[in-house]
């Protein structure tokens, strides 16, 4: 490697490698997550339309519990994600920094 | 009908364009550099920009349309509003951060850090516009439509009045004032959707679950379970999912409002704070389109016209009378007018930034001439937007927004994703990808029962027959994995040392922002 090497000392190259690694990390693995719930939702929503419509109880079907299901998981991934990023990527990013 | 002269309707409408347009001359006199007049000067905090981006995303189609589709078909509209959210998370997780501390005001910035400028721009400059018109068409002709159902003002007139005050408060506000609008639309979309959701579950003892029996009773459980609203075949809602999933995580004028804020921490916590709003105001939505058909009945909604627009206003006027009905026609008008300043100014951003700039002037441009070419290439999108809006009233384009998150799911996400993960990437497998995102997209809808059916009334079974009959009117499906494989095809095949080498040097941006490049070199 030519210029970026020369700027940065040979550990500071080394931390921001692993960190960034560790940030692809949990990055893909949420977005597995996310793609897997809602494809699978959406799979179960197009391909088995009669165990999707059980009624649960009065008033409350499968699919309607897992769609709001979908829109509170969707939420709380994001919140997973946030609250890594702040707690423990932000820190790790000033510690490489200073 | 009743909408066509509502005094408290008209009177709302006034009161908020009063308000966004004192709003416009204040920040039009914070708005003097490209910097203040496409990212607000990032000075935006992450409450504020949550509720932009909510605002921006948020169209008349996600209160009216998805609760027509609920008042009609039940569940099926819940299909269309969990759509509209899981995009959100993956911004979050593969997006957010690479593109605010690479990018200046656009994405093209993003793909084009470690290629060559002038081919990546264009390319990216013919998705991205692409993406826009579809949005603008769609909105603006349902925005036309819906103004003449809610206000009985003529087609016309409608959408020449939503077009000259998008030109407004983009031309004079730029970002600054288009953020404002965009945030007390927000408040007051979320908290019309709010209070009358609130005013149906009053009549069922406060528990939706009351209200879904009610339904059900009414109606046939069917309206609780999976119909064939949304689509024909199973693979094409599996193919509508990758398009609004991936399409959201690529749309330009969401993209664009990461630079609004400070630093990524901030663009951070707005898409949290946009995801949460987006995902109540949903959940909140499935309640008022089941109110809608328990209180007011799908056949009263057919019969007032307007393709089940009318569910949530005349549940309204049912449970809230005729204030809160007038109050939901200004939001929804509010709703509408926002959404298509947000497109206009992120094809103003891509037309200045990067065809402009990046591209006629290699990357050099004094200041004053970018912004009086923004305020130009304003005049002539908002110009275009009323022009096509007025050539296609009556004409079904339903589809076209469908169509935008699909193409900017095939065009835009892979050379995105790419760009920033892949040390191969190419500026030929860039340009490739994107070119092919788009045109396969347009050419798969057209022949798909889309185009040949809804639109010129073919019958099914008679195209259906032909060889190159589509049979799914989604096309991400196909469009999105095609352009993947041609990036990464093209790209092991090409070879470019310059974009290899940047990648650590990207890497390093990535982490720390331009501020530490900056702290760098000194």
């Amino acid at each position: 490697m030519l210029s970026p090497d020369r700027v940065a000392p040979r550990e500071e190259a080394e931390a921001i490698a692993r960190l960034s690694r560790t940030r692809s990390r949990v990055a893909i693995v949420l977005s597995l997550v996310m793609i897997t719930m809602y494809f699978g939702f959406m799979t179960m929503f197009a391909f088995a339309k009669t165990a999707m419509g059980t009624i649960l109880m009065p008033g409350l079907s499968l699919c309607i519990l897992l769609g709001a299901g979908v829109i509170v998981g969707s939420f709380i991934l994001c919140l997973v994600y946030v609250v890594w990023a702040n707690r423990f990527y932000d820190p790790a990013v000033r510690r490489i920094m200073s | 009908m009743q909408a066509a002269n509502n005094p408290l309707a008209v009177t709302f409408f006034f009161i908020f364009m009063a308000l966004t347009l004192g709003i416009t001359y204040w920040a039009a006199r914070r708005t003097r550099t490209t910097e203040q007049f496409f990212a607000a000067g990032g000075q935006i905090t992450a409450w504020q920009n949550g509720w932009a981006l909510a605002g921006d995303f948020l169209s008349a189609a996600a209160l009216l349309g998805i609760a027509g589709i609920i008042t009609s078909h039940g569940f099926d509209g819940l299909i269309y509003s969990i759509g509209f959210l899981v995009g959100w998370p993956i911004i979050s997780f593969l997006i957010v951060e690479p593109l605010r501390n690479l990018g200046k005001f656009t994405f093209a910035d993003v793909v084009a850090y470690r290629l060559r400028q002038r081919p990546v721009r264009m390319a990216a400059a013919i998705g991205t516009l692409t993406v826009i018109l579809l949005y603008l068409i769609a909105q603006m002709v349902a925005t036309g439509s819906l103004i003449k159902l809610l206000f009985g003002l003529p087609y016309t007139a409608s959408v020449i009045v939503v077009g000259t005050a998008m030109l407004i408060y983009v031309i004079f506000g730029g970002m600054l004032a288009t953020t404002w609008v965009q945030v007390i639309k927000a408040v007051l979309l979320s908290l019309g959707g709010l209070v009358l959701a609130l005013l149906v579950l009053a009549h069922f003892e406060m528990n939706p679950l009351r209200l879904f029996s009610a339904a059900a009773d009414k109606y046939g459980e069917r309206v609780l379970q999976p119909g064939s609203k949304v689509a024909g075949s199973g693979w094409d809602a599996i193919s509508l999912g990758v398009g609004l999933m991936f399409g959201t995580a690529a749309l330009p004028h969401i993209l664009m409002r990461a630079f609004t804020v400070p630093d990524v921490k901030e663009a951070r916590m707005s898409i949290l704070y946009a995801t949460g709003i987006i995902g109540s105001f949903h959940l909140l939505v499935f309640v008022i389109g089941f109110g809608a058909m328990v209180l007011v009945g799908p056949e009263a909604v057919t019969k007032a016209g307007g393709g089940g627009n009318m569910a949530a206003p005349l549940l309204a006027l049912t449970v809230g009378g005729n204030g809160f009905f007038g109050f939901i026609c200004a939001v929804a008008f509010a709703t509408m007018l926002a959404v298509v300043a947000g497109l206009t100014l992120s094809g103003v951003a891509t037309v200045c930034h990067d065809l402009w700039v990046n591209v006629v002037r290699s990357g050099h441009a004094p200041e004053r001439e970018q912004l009086t070419v923004a305020r130009i290439a304003t005049v002539a999108i908002a110009v275009l937007a009323v022009v096509l809006g007025i050539v296609f009233e009556g004409q079904n384009v339903a589809f076209m927004a469908g169509l935008a998150f699909a193409v900017a799911a095939a065009a835009n996400f892979p050379a995105l994703l790419l760009s920033i993960t892949w040390k191969r990437f190419t500026t030929a497998g860039a340009v490739a990808s994107i070119l092919i995102g788009t045109f396969a997209s347009l050419l798969l809808i057209s022949l798909s029962p889309t185009i040949q059916v809804d639109v010129l009334g073919r019958s099914l079974a008679e195209v259906s027959q032909a060889w190159w009959f589509v049979p799914m009117k989604n096309p991400a499906l196909i469009s999105m994995p095609l352009s993947f494989l041609v990036a990464i095809g093209v790209s092991l095949v090409t070879k470019e040392d310059a974009a290899d080498s940047t990648f650590q040097e990207m890497r390093r941006r990535i982490m720390f922002g331009a501020s530490r490049t900056a702290y760098a070199g000194r």
